[in-house]
């Protein structure tokens, strides 16, 4: 039980110092004007109080809770097949946990389309990890279109930033 | 066959009736004086008309302010009517003569003809004891020195801008030969707050942009309303409790309740014209379908079955056919099926995507979404000939037809940070386009039937 505890504190270490050296940032840098609210806010509030198995413990030990699209597309490329694979990591280890997978679109698309194509995003995600082992039934995905943008601008690197799915954990 | 009905009215209203029957000819040739607005050339030679003030019998105070301040608001609301339509060129107030309440049925028509009015729309208001006003409604051709038409509105006091309303639908139908649309409403998105966490809310407004009330309080997403057509109920996507479906708000009582039950995602709910049905689409797996369903609830019928997705349907007038989108071939293309999901044949060849169809209540075209070099709304027939692009903004989207076939509202998102949507209107010609004045900013329309309430 220590030796379990020891590893999962070592883990969690290990996951925060790969995060720091390779991970891209997940919200670039705003623009001027713009205040976009940080997703993972609080997140790290005191490093030793993170609880293992939990949502904050899921944002420590993954590359990533994100995964982007190319425009109009909804296929896993290699980012995000090497990001999904930390996520199912965590989740076969924590195998009481649900999840829900946000699919979002762009702007650049009509509404109802873009609902219909979060939707692939997300259930896209979610066939990558039920192909690595996890139960479908511990996924539910919900699309927001183009409804929920992370960042604000009309330009070709915030439209790529808005095509995603983000993987969030259950309370 | 339906572009030429408007031309057989024009003539009616020119020749006697037993010749009107016999006019076949592709454009009227109107008799020196006579009054028509030629609704393809309308545009850039706008009719000149005359909306003065009603006058009122006694200036009686009411809830909705006193019978005098009354009639000057019906001649704003008529003048405003019918200035939005691009047909007319209303007199400026300035140059309105003032209406003696003897003279609202024996009007003083050279003196109108001089002022540059070839139409003249009078009337009069007045309170009744029982909480009502009437409102009368005439149109005279100042040229020829006769009436041409008449109504009378009875109305409780608080809906006086319908009557304005009835009398502009009256005074438009008789010199255009084009059918009604200002006595309708919309309903639509209202939208504040932010890009990134936009606050939406159900609203219902008059077609002119007034009157407008919300139905939802904006703690909800709600998208994509549509109004049945007898204006009881509106069906629309919410995502109450984090789970995107359809509801159905019962206007009467604002009561609502869930439609499509345990899906993960039902959108894009359109009314059947005989109001029976709600087509809808459906996400099942990654892939979207049409379905439609009894709009009072039970069991759901699926209509397509391609791997793309397939959404965005609109009923034909009739009921008889759909027109809907569906990326199956690559990218979003528009596509017409009988009711029952049969007979699927693509319409759409163009360059660049289509999206949002919407069929005419007139059934002679079909408005929609165009992405490519920018985002349109443009019309084409129902067999895919004649496409037109009507508008050119940086994202204009989802048109949704006035009751009269003859007007489009959509609406338009500017770039950035600070972009809003907003909605917008814009004629069959393309030229005349505005910009509806709602109170925030909007998205959503969807332009209602003629009210028959």
């Amino acid at each position: 039980m220590a030796t379990t505890t020891t590893k999962l504190i070592l883990l969690a270490a290990l996951a925060t110092t790969a995060g720091c050296a390779s991970k891209r940032p997940k919200v670039l840098p705003p623009t001027a004007g713009e205040t976009p609210v940080d997703p993972n806010a609080g997140a790290n509030n005191g490093v030793g109080a993170v609880i293992p198995g939990s949502p904050q413990d899921f944002q420590r030990s993954v590359m990533s809770d994100t995964i982007h699209f190319a425009l109009d597309m909804y296929d896993i490329d290699a980012a995000s097949r090497s990001i999904l694979d930390t996520q199912a990591t965590w989740l076969l280890k924590w195998p009481d946990r649900r999840i829900t997978i946000e699919g979002h679109a762009d702007e650049r698309g009509t509404r109802e389309y873009n609902l219909a194509l979060g939707d692939r995003r997300a259930n896209a995600a979610k066939n990558y990890l039920a192909a690595k082992g996890i139960n479908p039934a511990r996924i539910t995905t919900i699309s927001y279109g183009k409804e929920r943008p992370i960042a604000l601008g009309s330009d070709e690197a915030s439209w790529a930033q808005n095509r995603r799915a983000v993987t969030i954990v259950l309370q | 066959m339906t572009r030429r009905l408007p031309l057989i009215a024009l003539a009616a209203l020119l020749a006697p009736a037993a010749q009107a029957q016999t006019a076949t000819a592709p454009t009227p040739t109107p008799t020196p004086g006579g009054l028509v607005v030629d609704v393809e050339g309308g545009i850039s030679a706008p009719m000149g008309i005359a909306v003065p003030p009603m006058p009122t019998s006694e200036v009686v105070s009411t809830p909705a302010g006193p019978t005098d301040a009354l009639g000057r608001q019906l001649a704003d609301v008529i003048t405003g009517d019918l200035k939005n339509s691009g047909l007319f060129k209303p007199l400026p107030t300035g140059q309105l003569l003032n209406v003696p309440f003897a003279e609202a049925t024996a009007p003083n028509y050279t003196g109108w003809s001089a002022a540059g009015a070839t139409a003249l729309v009078q009337g009069y208001v007045r309170a009744n004891g029982n909480g009502t006003l009437t409102v009368g409604c005439y149109l005279y051709d100042t040229a020829q020195q006769r009436e041409l038409a008449r109504q009378g509105y009875v109305l409780p006091f608080g809906e006086w801008r319908r009557a304005a309303h009835k009398c502009a639908d009256m005074v438009y139908t008789r010199l255009t030969g084009e059918g009604p649309y200002f006595d309708s409403r919309v309903v639509y998105v209202s939208e504040t707050g932010p890009k990134g966490k936009r606050v939406k809310r159900l609203a219902l407004m008059d077609q002119d942009g007034f009157n407008g009330r919300f139905l939802t309080n904006g703690q909800t997403i709600v998208l994509t309303p549509t109004l049945s057509r007898d204006q009881r109920r509106i069906a629309y996507l919410s995502y109450l409790d984090k789970k995107p479906t359809i509801y159905v708000y019962d206007i009467a009582s604002g009561r609502q309740t869930k439609l499509v039950t345990d899906v993960s995602l039902a959108f894009a709910p359109r009314f059947s014209p005989d109001g029976r049905w709600i087509l809808f689409s459906m996400a099942q797996n990654g892939n979207t379908d049409l379905y439609r369903i009894p709009s009072g609830g039970g069991q759901w019928q699926r209509l397509t079955t391609s791997p793309g997705i397939d959404t965005g349907g609109s009923y034909s007038p009739d009921g008889s056919k759909i027109v809907f989108e569906s990326d199956r071939s690559g990218a979003q293309q528009l596509y017409v099926m009988n009711a029952d999901g049969s007979n699927q044949q693509r319409i759409s060849f163009g360059n660049g995507r289509y999206a949002t169809p919407a069929w005419s209540p007139r059934g002679d075209l079909i408005a929609f979404t165009k992405i490519g070099g920018g985002f349109h709304v443009g019309i084409m027939s129902p067999t895919g000939g004649g496409e037109k692009m009507l508008t050119d903004g940086w994202q204009d989207e989802a048109p949704s037809w006035a009751p009269n076939g003859r007007v489009i509202m959509f609406f338009r998102s500017t770039q950035g940070g600070s972009g809003v949507a907003d909605l917008w209107s814009v004629d069959l010609t393309g030229v005349n386009e505005r910009r509806l004045p709602t109170p925030f900013d909007g998205s959503d329309p969807n332009w209602g039937p003629i009210r028959t309430d």
